[in-house]
This record gives structure tokens, C-alpha cells and sequence, in this order.
């Protein structure tokens, strides 16, 4: 059986940065495992510009961005697969492995980094009625057609939920020729980021309906329109506020998913908010030696906080092979009061870095609100927010220094404004 | 001139296509949709029923127990994919117990072996997941689950192997009798048979009542279902059914063949023929009142839904199968046990119609045929070693369901021209993602094994078009 020190699921952002980060640690011994057809994942059809910014201080396209950390890792000559995708992985670090170059082949590791990224719901999670007609697309696949293979999926748009992609795709089919009649979310606020309404919808006048959704599908062949429909607080359509938006094409940007198939068959634990696995502050899993960054972890904003927390993990790897860290005291980490989680989910008193950035996303909107992190009734540390919403996540720095000798729990919480 | 036209490519007409390819006939079937099971047998259930429901001494009580008996040794010939799992029908009340064993008498009635009923204990032992409130149960051993897709392309390939034509997008029109023979219009011309062999669903009556005195008239009977990811094809092992009612056996919750979750159907008559539209109601009433038999189904899991129709007729509660004319046979009003029934009403069709022509049977009939391989059930080596072969079986393109280019590829060289063409052969799409990441990718690769460019493609035949063009050239 081939044997590795360090295999690395998905030659993604994370996966990437991860591969990096433990060459530059000293890990001679590392194979990168991407399904795809070049390094980069899902960077390489996200041609409009906005990444990088974090990291680089400029404002890259996805390819441009990609391409920076795979010069990198051609640079230091890290062996990856292309086209190769890892079907399980078991509890003992034994990936099976298929691909057109490699065959069906199983190799050993001793460490493993999980960089899978995440997918796109379906219609079928909304349980959206009506036809099942062509031109619905996932708002990612929509991406793929048009930005990869040149085609257009259709000219009369819908496009419900506006997370980041659909904000994107909403500009992108506007800018290719298509009429894009309106997005549609369900909730009272945009999941997506601030700057991707103002520069991808208002910029272009595309309306932006909130707490309106899709009720209906019409159109037995071909999709012909959708029927969209106010909302009630409880997302629960109002009768008498349908109208009905003729369309060929419907996009769906209604929530990214980790994918986790194979975190589950190694035995990996998932935290149920995340759908990702739980990790510690090295962003190791339940299982040792294996480590999970990215999208598989929990569904990031931005890809340069994607970087940065792969970095880590693949130190973390590189340290684990290397020379195993000592097992301290472990504190727990949650979140309450308007806190949805946290990653990672715990983290080691004794064997962390001095500071450690805890991220998480808030349930709802606030304004003039502060994060604080709580050890019991003791307050670790109070951060004044202007404006949190859950489209966007939240970096909140714990210094090894403040934390309590007696302390088993922190607690990150949503102080609201006084009325 | 044909011997026999077959119309409709569902279950029953690809049967009936399979059994009489065992003749020296001039045959061909029509169908009006683009490939085989576009209809009634793609959107149901999926249960090989084990025939306790049906009323002694009709139609489908015969041909559900006849077709249950046949369909194991059928999906070993042909090669498609069934699992004798069991079923309970569900009681959950004291006071409709009378109802439950009236059930259970029926069943015996009907032959259908192995039955019994279950209190307590004993049914909490083989299904501990089943709600709390459930006061007994009825336990059919026999009832088991089949991949409807599987079958009725099975019976097509096997029917295609053996001398019999298949013309797709082709409907039936009229059907007029031109002196000794029918001369059929079709949307795309006539055709002549000296047999017409109708198996057109809920399009039946119309073709019945032009030839036959005594009319009838389909209501379609609309089905809602939900389908839940494979981490939950384990919720339960058998077919959980509740007490039936006079629209049908009511709202299942069964793993199928493939180990996804299926909860439903609804029953709802309507006019339209076409209209497979789910609504709101019916997907709610689908999770509610499977909620009711399993407590804390994941909802939050359901991959897909859609929605059949049931042919039902309004004349009738029974099938109407056989001569309905001279030379026109016909089987109508093939509701549920519809899919179980199919091999044996195919066998007794193809029977009929052979003797009526006096056709003899060929000496070189092959009843086999083998599926598409299926990677992610071989062993380790036995994958190897295929992948070693041909490399096209080691490139996963739907990560989902695992399905490399080496199977889509075969789906494709086997008939799929679809993007649900593939989906159905080979299952590349129909997993939690949804073709989300793999169309694209089947797209390209249903451009390049059939010479077709991208704006050619269809979802599932007709106007279903993926793309609308060229990015640059699509702008008006």
C-alpha cells in the first residue's frame, strides 16, 4: 500500500493553503487529492474580482487569487492528483482512492487534512412545489455553464436567495445579456454580504424582494414562471400576495452545505450547527490526526479566512507528524444568546498559541450590539459592533493570557443595544 | 405492416414488449415520450406489493400476487435491483383493529404467504423506530421493494435485444380500423399492425374509446412524494404502510432499493393529464402523516420531491386487461399494484396476443440481460481490476452517488439521450446534490458520446432544454 505522512482531501483554497502551511512547517511527505480537473476548486469559476483583499491587500479575481497559492505548491514542489477522488477514508487513515491516472488504489497516512469544501442545497430541501422543468439551476452550476463552459442557461431570471453566489450570478447573468427579474429571500435580511447587494444588485437595479419566496413552479418541459409570494414572520406565505413572474430560468442560492461523506466514514464527529466536524483550536477532529479546514468546516464568507485557517491546520498536521503536542487542559467553547456556534469547538489552555481566533455567525441582524466571551459570569473580553448579520462571519481573538486557571467553558454571546 | 404495435413504454408496455419478443413477431412499441418509463412508472412508490390489499377474485389481486411471485426471478434474469424487505401495515387504534384483520384475512384469501399480526414488543423489535402510538401491526414478509427505472429499462433492453423496435416521441393519435389490420396516427405518421397492444397509462381511455362500445374514463389520481438522503435509508427496514383507505394504501415510509427514504403518496384527482405538479399541501400532508407512523423523520433531509399519476378509472376499482376489441388488447386502468403487476400482466398479454396470431416462439430468445456495472457495490479488487481495464471507470463524475464516466458512458451507448436518461440508468444526478455539480459535467459528456452541441440537449426530452445558447451569442 502507498503510504503518505500527509494526505490532503480537495485541492481547494484549503486544501492549498494547508499544503503550504505544513511544507513551510518542515513536512517533507505530503500528496494533495483534488476530483477536479485543475488545483484550485471552486475559485476557478468565480472570475469576478473581490478576493484577497484580507490577504493580499488587492483586490483578485478567483482564478488570480487561486493561482498565487498553487504557483506556491508547484514552487515547492508538493505532489498532487488531478481528476482523483477520494471515495472513503477509514478509521485508520487508509484512504481508496479512484482516478482515470492512478486506477482504484488505497494509500495509508499518518496524517490527513479534510479540505472537501462544501455544496449547494438543493430545491429539494425548500420541498418548493410545483414542476420539475428544466432551466432550475443550482446558482453555482448556473456559474459553471456560464463562466467555464460559455453557455447560457436563459434570458427571464429569477433567482431565489441571496446568498453570495446568487448576488454574484444575478450580476453575471445581467452582465452576459439576461434579464434578471428580481432575487427573492425568504428571511427579512440578505444572508449574502453588503458589498455584494450594493455592487451586484443596486448597481444594476435588480430588485432584492425580502421575506418573499417561491410558491410555485409552472411549465412542464421548460420552466415558464415562478410564482413568488410574501412571507409572515414565521416564513409561512401569505395568501393574496402571489404574483406570478414569467422566467425560463430559475437560480437557487438558498445555503451551502459541508460535505462531510467522508469525515462520517472515518468516524469523524460532526457539530450539528456546522454540519462540519467539532475541532480544537489546532483544528483537529475527534480523530487523531485528522484535521478539517475550509468549507468542510463550517461555510466561510470570505476565501481569505479561508487561507488563514487552513494555514493552521496544516501546521497542525505538520506538528502532528513531526513531533506530537502534549495534551493540556481542555476548555470548552459555545455560543448563546444570539451566537450560533463557534470553531473550533474547543480549545487546549495549556498548548495553544498565545491568541487564537474563535469564528462563529450570529442568528439575526443587530445594530450598535457588542460581542462578548464569558468565562462563567467572569467577561473575558466585550468587542463593540456597529452592525452583525449572519451573512457575515465574526473573527473574535481569545488570548491564551485571559483565560482563567478555573475555567472550563467560554461562552460567546450577543450584547444588545439598550432599547 | 407490423404484427403488433405495442403503445406506451411504462412498465406494462415494455413487459409486454419482453415477453412477446420471445415469438417471431413484427413488433414495435411507441411511445410519446423520449425514452422508455417517462410516465406512471418513473413517480411511485417502488413496492412490489405483497397482495393483501386487492379484493379476492379481481383483477388485481391475480395479477399483484402473480407478479410478486415472478419479479425475484426476474430481477436475477434481467439484472435489476430488488430487496425483499417486508412490509407492516400499521394500526393505530384499538377500534380499527376489525379493519387490520379484515386485511389479514384478505391476504390469505389472496394467498399471500407468511402473514401475521404484531403487537408490542415483537413489532418494536423489528422496527424501533415506528411510533410509540402504533397499537398493532400487519407483517407481510413478502412485500419488497424494486427500482422501477431498472425494471422497466430492463424489460426494454432485454425486448431490443431480441428483435423488438422502439420509436420514441411518437404519440398515438387515433387509432381507425382499416379493414383486417389498425392503422394507427401517430404525431409523426401512420403506422399499420394487425395487433395493437394499448399500455398508454392515463392516456388509456382515450385510445379504449375509440374502438370498444363500453367507455371509460381515466381520472388521473395524483401522488406527492418526498425523497430523503441515504444517511436516513436505515430510519427502517421494511415498507411501513397505514391502514388503507378508498383512495388508495395510503401514505408509506420505506427505504428503497437504493437506500434513500421515500415518504408518500398522496392521492388527489385531477383532470390533467400531464400536470405532475407537487403543491404545498401535498408535501406537507406527505411529512405530517408520515410523521404519524415514524416520529422525527429528519425533514430537514428530503432531497427531492415529485408527484405520479395513478391511472384509475372512474368506472371501475379493478384493472380492465385483455381482447377489449378484435385484435385490440389492452390493459387500462393500471393503478396500484400497477408496477408489481407488470411482469405477469405482460406475460398474460404477450400469451394472448401470440396464441391470437398463432405465432410460433423463437428458438433463439435470450431471456438475459446484464445492468450497467455498478462500482460502488463491487469489492475492492473486483473494481480494480475493471478500473485497470477500462480508466474511464476510475473518473467519478457524480460524487454523490459515485458514478464514474465508464457507466455513463454505457447509460449513454444504451439509449439515455437526457440528462434524466442517465439519471435513470445509471443514477448519476439522483443523489443529495442533486446533479448540482455532475450535470455540467454529463452534459459534456452526452455532447460527446452522441455528437450533439450543448444547445441540443434536453433534460427529459420534448422542449427541456439546459442551455439557451452561447454566452456571447445569446444576446438578443
Amino acid at each position: 500500500m502507498k503510504k503518505v505522512q500527509l494526505a490532503i482531501v480537495g485541492g481547494g483554497p484549503a486544501g492549498l493553503a494547508a499544503a503550504i502551511a505544513a511544507r513551510e512547517a518542515g513536512l517533507q511527505d505530503i500528496l494533495i487529492i483534488e476530483r477536479g480537473e485543475a488545483l484550485g476548486g471552486i475559485l476557478g469559476q468565480c472570475i469576478h474580482a473581490g478576493f484577497g483583499l484580507h490577504t493580499f491587500g488587492q483586490e483578485l479575481t478567483g482564478p488570480e487569487y487561486a493561482q498565487r497559492f498553487i504557483d506556491r505548491v508547484e514552487d515547492m514542489k508538493i505532489p498532487y492528483l488531478l481528476g482523483t477522488m477520494v471515495l472513503d477514508i477509514n478509521e485508520n487513515k487508509v484512504l481508496t482512492v479512484t482516478g482515470r491516472e492512478t486506477g482504484l488504489i488505497q494509500i495509508q497516512a499518518e496524517a490527513i487534512v479534510l479540505a472537501m469544501g462544501c455544496r449547494e442545497r438543493p430545491r429539494g430541501a425548500l420541498n418548493i412545489p410545483g414542476t420539475r422543468p428544466a432551466g432550475i439551476y443550482s446558482a453555482g452550476t448556473a456559474q459553471r455553464l456560464v463562466n467555464l463552459e460559455g453557455y447560457l442557461p436563459g434570458r427571464d431570471v429569477v433567482i431565489l436567495g441571496s446568498g453570495d453566489i446568487g448576488l454574484i450570478m444575478a450580476r453575471r447573468m445581467t452582465l452576459e445579456g439576461a434579464k434578471v427579474h428580481a432575487v427573492a429571500e425568504v428571511m427579512p435580511y440578505s444572508g449574502g454580504l453588503k458589498r455584494n447587494i450594493v455592487q451586484c444588485l443596486d448597481d444594476f437595479n435588480i430588485p432584492l424582494l425580502l421575506s418573499t419566496t417561491v410558491v410555485d413552479i409552472q411549465g412542464q418541459g421548460h420552466i415558464e414562471s415562478v410564482t413568488l409570494a410574501k412571507v409572515d414572520g414565521r416564513r409561512k406565505p401569505i395568501p393574496g400576495t402571489e404574483q406570478v413572474i414569467p422566467c425560463d430560468t430559475l437560480l437557487l442560492s438558498v445555503g451551502l452545505l459541508p460535505e462531510n461523506e467522508l469525515s462520517l466514514s472515518a468516524g469523524v464527529a460532526l457539530d450539528g450547527v456546522t454540519g462540519g466536524p467539532v475541532v480544537g483550536d489546532d483544528l483537529s477532529t475527534s480523530l487523531p490526526g485528522v484535521f478539517a479546514c475550509g468549507n468542510v468546516l463550517h461555510v466561510h464568507d470570505l476565501v481569505d479566512f479561508v487561507s488563514e485557517e487552513a494555514g493552521r491546520a496544516g501546521r497542525s498536521a505538520a506538528e502532528y507528524v513531526l513531533h506530537r503536542r502534549s495534551a493540556g487542559r481542555t476548555v470548552a467553547l459555545r455560543g448563546k444568546n444570539g451566537v450560533r456556534y463557534t470553531v473550533p469547538q474547543h480549545i487546549d489552555a495549556d498548548a495553544m498559541a498565545d491568541t487564537v481566533t474563535v469564528r462563529f455567525r450570529v442568528g439575526q441582524p443587530y445594530r450598535g450590539a457588542a460581542l462578548c466571551a464569558w468565562a462563567g459570569d467572569k467577561l473575558l473580553r466585550r468587542i463593540p459592533k456597529r452592525i452583525l448579520t449572519p451573512g457575515e462571519m465574526e473573527s473574535f481573538p481569545i488570548r491564551k493570557a485571559d483565560i482563567p486557571a478555573d475555567c472550563d467553558t467560554i461562552t460567546f454571546t450577543v450584547e444588545e443595544a439598550a432599547q | 405492416m407490423y404484427d403488433v404495435l405495442i403503445v406506451g413504454g411504462g412498465a406494462v408496455g415494455c413487459a409486454v414488449a419482453r415477453e412477446l419478443s420471445r415469438y417471431q413477431l413484427n413488433m414495435c412499441l411507441v411511445e410519446r415520450g423520449e425514452d422508455v418509463c417517462v410516465g406512471t412508472s418513473k413517480a411511485n412508490s417502488a413496492i412490489v406489493h405483497a397482495g393483501f390489499d386487492a379484493a379476492p377474485g379481481t383483477l388485481k389481486a391475480r395479477f399483484n400476487v402473480e407478479g410478486s411471485e415472478m419479479m425475484e426471478g426476474l430481477s436475477r434474469e434481467l439484472d435489476f435491483d430488488y430487496r425483499r424487505n417486508g412490509a407492516l401495515v400499521l394500526c393505530f387504534d384499538e377500534a380499527d383493529m376489525p379493519r387490520l384483520r379484515e386485511l389479514h384475512q384478505r391476504g390469505k384469501k389472496n394467498h399471500v404467504q407468511g402473514l401475521e399480526i404484531l403487537w408490542g414488543d415483537a413489532l418494536r423489535k423489528k422496527e424501533p423506530a415506528l411510533s410509540d402510538k402504533v397499537y398493532a401491526a400487519l407483517y407481510a414478509p413478502t412485500s419488497a421493494i424494486v427500482c422501477p427505472f431498472g425494471m422497466t429499462i430492463a424489460f426494454y433492453e432485454n425486448a431490443r435485444k431480441n428483435g423488438c423496435r422502439f420509436q420514441f416521441d411518437t404519440a398515438v393519435e387515433r387509432i381507425e380500423r382499416t379493414g383486417d389490420h389498425f392503422t394507427v396516427h401517430t404525431s409523426r405518421g401512420d403506422m399499420a399492425a394487425k395487433v395493437v397492444v394499448s399500455c398508454a397509462g392515463v392516456h388509456g381511455d382515450t385510445l379504449h374509446n375509440q374502438l370498444c362500445h363500453k367507455q371509460y374514463h381515466t381520472v388521473p389520481r395524483r401522488g406527492e412524494y418526498c425523497l430523503l438522503d441515504k444517511k436516513d435509508g436505515k430510519i427502517v427496514d421494511r415498507t411501513i404502510f397505514q391502514l388503507p383507505s378508498a383512495m388508495g394504501k395510503g401514505i408509506l415510509v420505506s427505504p428503497t432499493v437504493h437506500g434513500n427514504l421515500l415518504l408518500g403518496p398522496t392521492a388527489t384527482d385531477q383532470e390533467d393529464r400531464d400536470s405532475v405538479a407537487t403543491s404545498a399541501a401535498g408535501l406537507d400532508t406527505v411529512l405530517s402523516t408520515a410523521g404519524r407512523s415514524v416520529p422525527n423523520l429528519p425533514v430537514r433531509d428530503v432531497i427531492t420531491s415529485f408527484a405520479g399519476l395513478r391511472a384509475h378509472l372512474a368506472e371501475t376499482d379493478d384493472f380492465v386487461i385483455g381482447e377489449s376489441a378484435e385484435n385490440f388488447f389492452e390493459a387500462l386502468g393500471i393503478e396500484s399494484p400497477g408496477l408489481t403487476s407488470a411482469p405477469a400482466i405482460g406475460r398474460h398479454l404477450a400469451k394472448a396476443v401470440a396464441e391470437k396470431l398463432r405465432a410460433a416462439e423463437k428458438a433463439d430468445f435470450d431471456p438475459t440481460r446484464r445492468d450497467i456495472p455498478h462500482l460502488r457495490e463491487m469489492t475492492f479488487e473486483k473494481r480494480a481490476a475493471l478500473v485497470a481495464e477500462n480508466p474511464a471507470y476510475g473518473n467519478v463524475i457524480c460524487r454523490c452517488e459515485g458514478i464514474s464516466e465508464g457507466e455513463i458512458v454505457e447509460a449513454i451507448h444504451r439509449g439515455a439521450r437526457s440528462l434524466d436518461g442517465v439519471k435513470r440508468r445509471c443514477r448519476a444526478g439522483m443523489g443529495r446534490c442533486q446533479g448540482g455539480f455532475c450535470s455540467p459535467k454529463v452534459m459534456a459528456l452526452l455532447c460527446r458520446e452522441l455528437g450533439v452541441p450543448m444547445e441540443a440537449l434536453t433534460k427529459s426530452g420534448g422542449g427541456s432544454y439546459l442551455v439557451q445558447g452561447k454566452t456571447k451569442e445569446a444576446q438578443a
